[in-house]
């Protein structure tokens, strides 16, 4: 045994184990491990006692059934799938469609919600309240009854296939989705792409460069105009000069429904526009208090140093005002990861919807499907809250 | 040491993990009423009415069970569960049994800790379109939007004759019929595929039933029949035979009308059925005259059937020539022989 430093004299007489548990260090340690037994023996127990209560109910478990094929159809997929493939493509389809959700309900309510937001600080009282009134509203009702509202009272109520509402005759909108030509690229298209990236590439070489110089010699360069203007010019005109390589599929109507382009069902209309409205009036709150707890001095310090407005906002306002807004964004960010599993109420094949409901009914694998969801929305859940408390820890003041 | 109670209070828990499969038949004697699951509301099948009584064709049979063990058609608890949740709520043992349309499968009956017991409807899936669509078959689907109920096989049948026929569907899931039902009336889809005889009730309740058409083509075969946990025969037993029971009282001619008069009939065959003679009662755990607690609570199979689906009801789904008439008249209704 390692040297034993006794703090107090008057213990010394005592040995042996009863001298060990009275010294802190160990007796710690002594505790933890039980600590640890303990939690593990549990677990183990949960297992065992699951398995044998399964067995006992003549219930199947194991992830054996992961390559059996699944029989059913769904009805919106991003990855390739048809009713042979294995229930294990359906856990991915549905994976792939939460994220698509998750994706674009998030730009869509940062967008409103900046927006929203600003606008609720506006002087103008009829921007300011008709926001207000908006945010008040949406925020105070249920989502589930949002999601229903928009499914029952929008989308479905749409003209039939045959009345569809168009736009330029490539888009189409009806009762069965939203119809949009789809891109099909043409040889020579790779080259436009090539360009494009070059351009995103070059732009972040420049603004490095740009920042580094500024720290350097005071002098500014407009890094972010001439490579967001770079980003879009370049590609378009070399698209122009290979004489637009890119074909549009556009959706037309035969038989019953429309079919070609791209199309997304109104289950997902319905899911995006409440999800975005729902989580944009959060989201515009935060914006709020973020920005008003920027102190009226760095304002006025700002226009006595004379600084152009745009420049007082990007430069003074907004490093500040994101130290508020960014940890309870996050919590936003996941709410809607997690919220897009009320798309079941409306039939939107989300990973709840095909996965922890159609598969787990089809197969009755309840635990293994259960377990694997878990494991999905934690592991997205933890992503994101990773790297958005990565850029909270950049967007903090540096204290020198 | 507190150790050793920790000791022992995880072994307490491990013991008391639950046994109940052998012993449905006491803990609903126990109870006093049986946990009977159901679907969401459904005419014919399993309706609601305004007052919260349950009644339909497959009500009859939890009605029947419950006659069978208290001698009282109403000691039941009904319980209305979405047909998602349907196999893990029995197995889990908070039904004790299932009556709701359920198609008899070899996964379903293998897999899931279920027992069928036996049929009481013979049922095919069909398709439901609006008339003005001008839609005739079913083949004439191809590329169409359809609605169907998640979790059934009416979703896998769906997926095969599509399959099968070399043709493309969109389908529009929900685990929730009525939700699909308004999906399917406000135009979001083609055409409801179901059961034909779901198909039927629920087209009665439609603002305007006539305005549908269900096509021709019947694309699977459904035995319906009432579902228990796996592992307790006993209780498995009794539900079965309750359904024999139902049915030989067809072909025996007793009715809920004449079951009085038939205790005293001079057929054995009668008599073994309505408990006069022999003792079938007490292998099944209940009391020897069970068949006339049941009857006169429910009637005998065609008067079941008569009165919730038959013709002369909302639904009317003819009977006649059809699988669900009894074997003696052409169809594919047949028990075994009470003796």
């Amino acid at each position: 045994m390692a040297v034993i430093h006794n703090p107090d004299p008057s213990d010394s007489k005592q040995r042996g184990v009863t001298r060990l548990f009275y010294d802190a260090r160990i007796r710690s340690i002594f505790i933890q491990a039980i600590t640890l037994a303990l939690v593990l023996g549990f677990l183990g127990w949960l297992t065992l006692n699951t398995m044998t209560n399964l067995a006992a109910r003549n219930l199947s478990a194991g992830f054996d059934f992961l390559d059996v094929s699944a029989g059913f159809g769904i009805g919106f997929t991003l990855i390739p799938y048809q009713e042979s493939d294995t229930y294990l493509r359906v856990f991915f389809v549905g994976i792939m469609n939460t994220l698509l959700v998750a994706a674009v309900s998030i730009v869509l309510a940062t967008v409103f919600g900046l927006i929203v937001g600003l606008a609720r600080l506006s002087n103008n009282w009829i921007i300011a309240t008709l926001s207000r009134s908006y945010i008040e509203l949406i925020r105070n009702t249920p989502l589930l009854l949002q999601i229903i509202a928009w499914f029952f009272g929008v989308f479905v109520l749409l003209p039939r296939p045959r009345q569809s509402v168009e736009l330029g005759e490539a888009f189409f909108l009806n009762n069965r989705g939203f119809y949009m030509p789809a891109a099909v690229p043409e040889p020579g298209f790779g080259v436009v792409t090539a360009t494009f990236l070059a351009c995103i590439v070059g732009t972040i070489a420049l603004a490095i460069w740009a920042r580094r110089r500024r720290d350097r010699t005071g002098r500014h360069f407009p890094a972010f105009f001439t490579g967001f203007g770079a980003i879009i010019v370049l590609p378009l005109g070399v698209h122009l000069a290979l004489g637009s390589p890119l074909g549009w599929e556009l959706p037309e109507l035969k038989g019953l429904n429309f079919t070609g382009g791209v199309s997304v069902p109104p289950s997902f209309c319905a899911l995006i526009v409440a999800l975005s409205a729902y989580t944009s009036c959060f989201i515009a709150e935060i914006v709020r208090s973020g920005i008003q707890s920027v102190s009226k001095g760095q304002l006025e310090a700002a226009g006595a140093l004379n600084l152009p407005a745009n420049w007082t906002l990007r430069r003074v306002v907004l490093p500040q005002a994101l130290r508020v807004i960014i940890p309870p964004l996050i919590s936003q960010y996941l709410n809607v990861t997690k919220n897009s599993s009320l798309a079941i109420a409306i039939g939107f094949p989300d990973l709840v919807s095909v996965w922890m409901n159609t598969s787990l009914n089809q197969s009755g694998r309840a635990i293994p499907i259960v377990a694997m969801t878990m494991a999905f929305y934690c592991l997205v859940s933890i992503s994101v809250s990773l790297v958005m408390n990565y850029y909270n820890a950049r967007a903090q003041i540096k204290e020198r | 040491m507190r150790l050793r109670y920790i000791a022992h209070a995880a072994l307490a828990l491990g013991l008391a993990a639950p046994a109940f499969a052998q012993e449905t038949m006491e803990t609903v004697k126990e109870r006093g009423v049986l946990n009977c699951q159901v679907g969401l509301p459904t005419p014919g099948f399993y309706a609601l009415a305004e007052d919260g009584t349950w009644s339909g064709m497959d009500v009859d049979l939890c009605r029947a069970v419950s006659a069978a063990i208290f001698g009282d058609p109403d000691q039941v608890e009904y319980q209305s569960v979405t047909s998602a949740v349907r196999f893990t709520s029995l197995a889990n043992a908070e039904s004790d049994m299932l009556s709701r349309t359920t198609t008899w499968t070899a996964v379903r009956d293998t897999q899931l800790g279920l027992d069928f017991t036996t049929v009481n409807f013979y049922d095919g899936q069909g398709f439901l379109v609006p008339a003005d669509s001008g839609i005739t078959s079913a083949l004439e689907l191809d590329g169409g939007v359809i609605c169907v109920l998640t979790g059934t096989t009416t979703e896998l049948n769906l997926a095969d004759y599509f399959r099968a026929n070399g043709m493309s569907f969109t389908p529009v899931t929900n685990e929730n019929v009525n939700v699909l039902v308004e999906t399917y009336l406000g135009g979001g889809c083609d055409a409801y595929t179901n059961d034909k005889s779901g198909l039927a009730a629920r087209r009665s309740a439609f603002p305007d039933p006539n305005g549908h058409t269900l096509l021709p083509e019947t694309v699977s075969k459904e035995p319906l029949g009432p579902v228990v946990r796996q592992g307790d025969d006993a209780w498995a037993n009794l539900v079965r035979w309750v359904v024999f029971g139902i049915i030989n009282a067809e072909e025996l001619g007793v009715s809920s009308e004449n079951v009085d008069e038939m205790t005293s009939s001079a057929d054995p065959n009668i008599a073994r059925l309505l408990g006069s003679e022999g003792n079938i009662g007490e292998g099944l755990g209940v009391s020897p005259t069970f068949m006339v607690d049941v009857i006169k609570a429910v009637g005998n199979y065609g008067e079941i059937y008569e009165k919730h689906i038959g013709e002369n009801t909302p639904i009317g789904i003819p009977r006649e020539g059809t699988l669900n008439a009894l074997w003696t008249e052409g169809g594919i209704i047949y028990a075994p022989p009470f003796r």
